[in-house]
């Protein structure tokens, strides 16, 4: 059987409807999508440079020269050239470098950020929806109070009382991104609250928990990632927004938003140390809302 | 009196086609009948193309869908080979259609009046206040008591019976020749129906034009309509009088007549009916 | 009279007049609520701060006994409903502490700097309105085509830029390089403090007053901020008035209105747009709340003697009072806002009477 013949067959296998166990299933809803986003230009981009951003972000050591962090001011703020190919920074600082080492910040924040809010923001709200009354109330109340603040503001308000840090950033941010979320796992669990399948499992003595569990999550689950995704570029940018305002990662830590900042002083000598922070901040939220955008008409073809 | 052989509207091999991802779905095939003076009934079962058909008569067919006919001839113009402006004047003017649902196919935030009284502006170009005067006389015209006060409700507030009078109304108003009513009386109440019914059968006595009643209903339709065109899966399976339907020859109608539960000839089963690979042939 | 009259007609008056006291009492019980938990919520954060508030009074040179003495009178020894049940009176009486930076009451110090902040907001928003909706209307109606496009890329290209960055880049190239914006501030110093007016709002007020030059200084201070705050929130604006119409334009009524032979445009504004515009006030609102976001950021840049520089330049020296009572007006202004919105979409929308 030749290499080509294999991946035919593997493909026709992932596309035909006749499923004969639920792993076929499952993996054709999964191929099904792929080639979706493939068939997607824009979406494909922006999944690409995501995964772009994860290999950089972890190959960090390998593909840069210089430390991002030493310091040495006999080079400081050259232009780009061969040797720097985004110049330096204020303290001698190679660009690009802080620029690759930054992407690990992104994604830490990020990726901490998505873990906490995603159960967090699930449990609240699908036992919202599931318990109803007065607990509803309550915790729909609760999270209206935190979608009222503008999120940066929020984020703003604790990062300063937690005080500075990278750590307290992704609490802070967390805080602010969890209500649409919240809100989001209470509509879904809300329509299938009474639906036939549910009301079943209960007769059949299953706890809320195994319910919720079991047979909400994976319904709610693609709508959550896509909003996870969606808000990631959000995400990205209150990062950046609490970057440039001096909270989050510290010096020496490289962050985006903290180098656009700190370069607002040279700006008018050396325009590189802030426009090229914000180009990548901008890259990269751009790639998750179109990976999100291309996920969210998968999902529900009526919208694209 | 009413002359069913001065034709109205003349179809001529339209069909219906979605494209699909799995390649071209034809909804409608090579339909072709004509409608005078008289009331003509589409009858058929969910996806037979019925409704496809009436809209596609006024160019109303969903953007995707291709629209194919050698003809569709209404008094002195092709609709088929018309352009959109020209459509525009027919539409509501000679043409006019009535929908199921008044819930869903009045617009919530305008009011009753408001929407009956835009039809006869546009194509006549009254004023606002002869448009109101019109409205009231086409709303008591349908039976509704005190119009003044109906004018100026919302269709939330109204019930489905004079929602659809409501509807009817506001079709009517602009005296069209022919009128292509999709499934009228479906979403209503079995006491509301009659109502409904027999304002319609009235203005369309009284202006002597022709009617198009498409429903799913057999026995609706064969005590309201003239004429019955049955359709199966896009196709016209037979085409009978009202009158003569006990005596159709086609399987799939006598299935459709088998099926219908009777006072006068009561049976311990009905008849299942039974589809033939056969009738999808030309 | 038929069956289906006598079940339409109207409540008698009382009735209605009840049922709509009793929405606005909801409304007055969650806009409480949230109230109230916004200033939980700042009292927590004021107690969470490392700091020590005793310390930033009488300063780290004082003795145990003045520090004991500050400590009881700031009633910090008191368990903390107390200390929360003080906070709230102290709110009440527009009390929000003292700055240390600038030595005047906090409140005194926002209602200096508010109204800069919401005339920027104001006319931000009224720009992404404008800009926005007919896009999103005209990018929903034309679907599929190079004008849809367009404004799909704008928007997103609205939502991905962070905001700081594009201030900085827009100063960068039109001032450095052209000379063509001022690089800050509100007006310039030839006619600064020449008009004092009733709205605080500098250009309104200079208006008034018929002061042209101040107008136009003014004006060309306020317009680059407003722009690319405008920008976001046309961005937002115009992604959600296509999607609204978008699914307007799928309603029966507008076949309805297709078979009547209605053309095209008003189709789209007289029956499909009159459906959008409760959901678009409330989009506007949520937007203008979002600007309150964006003006912290964009007021640094632009040096905007505002809220959002207030609140940043606070957060730098570590004033926590100015911090937190920055803060708990924005909440406010987002609530206020919000509630603004509601009262509004009950006037509008038949639905809801």
């Amino acid at each position: 059987m030749t290499r080509s013949g294999y991946f035919n067959d593997l493909h026709n296998w992932l596309i035909s409807e006749d499923f004969t166990s639920t792993r076929q299933a499952r993996l054709h809803k999964a191929y099904v999508a792929w080639l979706s986003l493939l068939a997607n230009p824009l979406a494909f981009a922006g999944f690409a440079v995501v995964i772009l951003l994860i290999i950089i972000a972890t190959l960090a050591p390998i593909i840069t020269l210089y430390d991002p962090v030493s310091q040495d001011l006999t080079i400081a703020l050259k232009a780009p050239s061969a040797a720097h190919w985004f110049g330096t920074d204020e303290f001698g600082r190679d660009v690009y470098a802080r620029l690759v080492y930054g992407a690990r910040t992104t994604l830490y924040i990020s990726i901490l950020v998505t873990v906490i809010v995603a159960p967090m923001g699930f449990v609240i709200g699908a036992m919202s929806g599931y318990l109803g009354g007065w607990i509803d109330v309550v915790l729909m109340r609760i999270t209206d109070i935190f979608l009222s603040f503008p999120s940066l503001v929020l984020a703003l308000a604790f990062s300063a009382a937690l005080g500075p840090g990278i750590e307290n950033a992704v609490i802070a941010i967390a805080l602010t991104v969890w209500p649409p979320i919240a809100r989001l796992a209470r509509a879904e669990t809300l329509t299938f609250r009474n639906a036939d399948f549910v009301v079943a499992a209960e007769l059949q003595g299953a706890g809320m928990w195994r319910i919720l569990l079991r047979h909400i999550v994976p319904l709610c689950a693609p709508s959550i990632v896509v909003r996870l995704t969606l808000n990631m570029s959000s995400i990205i940018l209150t990062a950046a927004g609490l970057g440039f305002l001096g909270l989050g990662a510290q010096p020496p830590m490289p962050e985006w938003g903290a180098m656009a900042a700190s370069g607002r002083q040279y700006l008018l000598d050396a325009w590189w140390l802030t426009t090229i922070p914000g180009i990548a901040i901008l890259t990269v939220s751009l790639a998750f809302n179109l990976l999100g955008d291309g996920l969210r008409d998968i999902m529900d073809p009526r919208n694209a | 009196m009413r002359d069913p052989n001065d034709t109205i509207l003349t179809v001529e091999n339209m069909s219906v086609e979605f494209p699909t991802l799995s390649g071209a779905v034809t909804a409608v095939r090579d339909v072709s009948f004509s409608v005078g003076r008289e009331k003509v009934g589409i009858i058929g079962e969910s996806g037979s193309g019925k409704s496809t058909t009436g809209r596609a008569i006024m160019r109303l067919q969903p953007p995707k869908a291709v629209v194919k006919a050698d003809r569709i001839q209404f008094e002195n113009i092709d609709l088929m080979r018309a352009s959109e402006e020209q459509m525009l004047s027919v539409r509501g003017k000679q043409i006019a259609m009535i929908l199921q649902d008044p819930k869903y196919s009045l617009n919530p935030v305008m009011t009753v009046g408001e929407q009956i009284s835009e039809t006869v502006i546009l194509h006549e170009h009254v004023t606002r206040k002869q448009a109101r005067e019109r409205t009231l006389a086409m709303l008591e015209r349908v039976n509704i008591r005190d119009p003044r006060r109906v004018f100026d409700l919302y269709p939330h507030e109204v019930s489905g019976g004079m929602g659809q009078r409501i509807m009817i109304s506001m079709m009517l108003i602009a005296s069209p020749s022919l009128i292509i009513a999709d499934e009228p009386t479906s979403a209503l109440d079995v006491t509301v129906r009659q109502q409904v019914l027999s304002i319609l059968d009235d203005l369309v006595t009284e202006r002597n034009i022709g009617l198009i009643f498409i429903s799913h209903d057999l026995n609706l339709v064969r005590s309201f309509c003239d004429r019955v065109i049955i359709m199966y899966a896009g196709r016209i399976v037979e085409t009978v009088a009202a009158a003569d339907l006990d005596n159709a020859r086609h399987p799939y109608t006598r299935g459709l007549l088998n099926a219908l539960p009777s006072l006068d000839h009561p049976r311990d089963r009905l008849e299942v009916l039974r589809r033939d690979p056969t009738w999808l042939e030309n | 009279m038929s069956i289906a009259q006598t079940t339409e007609q109207s409540y008698p008056d009382s009735r209605k007049l009840l049922s709509g006291l009793r929405k606005i009492a909801t409304s007055f019980a969650v806009i409480l609520t949230t109230l109230f938990g916004l200033l939980v919520i700042t009292f927590i954060v004021g107690r969470m701060v490392p700091a020590d508030p005793v310390i930033a009074v009488v300063g780290d040179q004082a003795d145990q006994a003045t520090y004991d003495r500050v400590f009881t009178e700031m009633g910090l020894d008191r368990p903390l409903y107390v200390q929360f049940g003080h906070y709230l009176a102290d709110i009440a009486k527009l009390d929000f502490g003292q700055s240390h930076v600038t030595k005047n009451p906090v409140a005194s110090d926002l209602a200096r700097v508010f109204p800069a902040t919401l005339e920027l907001a104001t006319l931000a928003t009224l720009i992404g309105a404008c800009f926005g909706v007919p896009l999103g209307v005209v990018a929903a109606v034309r679907k599929g085509t190079w004008v849809d496009h367009i404004a799909r890329v704008v928007g997103l290209l609205g939502y991905s830029t962070p905001i700081f960055w594009l201030g900085t880049i827009v100063i960068l190239v039109f001032y450095a390089k052209f000379g063509l914006i001022p690089a800050g501030g509100r007006i310039d110093i030839y006619n600064e403090g020449l008009v004092e007016g009733p709205t605080n709002s500098l250009l309104i007020d200079s208006l008034l007053a018929r002061e042209w030059d101040v107008f136009w200084s003014a004006m060309h201070h306020v317009i680059t901020p407003a722009l690319i705050l405008g920008y976001a929130a046309m961005a937002y604006l115009s992604r959600m008035s296509r999607s609204f119409m978008l699914e307007q334009l799928r309603q029966e009524y507008i076949l309805t209105a297709r078979a009547k032979g209605l053309g095209k445009r008003p189709i789209v504004w007289r029956h499909a747009f009159r459906n959008i515009r409760v959901q678009l006030l409330t989009v506007v609102a949520l937007a203008y709340c979002g600007l309150l976001d964006g003006t912290v950021l964009i007021e640094t840049v632009f040096a905007w003697p505002g809220l959002g520089q207030y609140l940043t330049s606070a957060l730098f020296f570590a004033d926590m009072n100015a911090v937190l009572g920055s803060v708990l007006l924005i909440g406010i202004i987002s609530i206020a806002i919000n509630l603004l919105s509601d009262i509004v979409y009950r006037f509008i929308d038949p639905r809801t009477r």
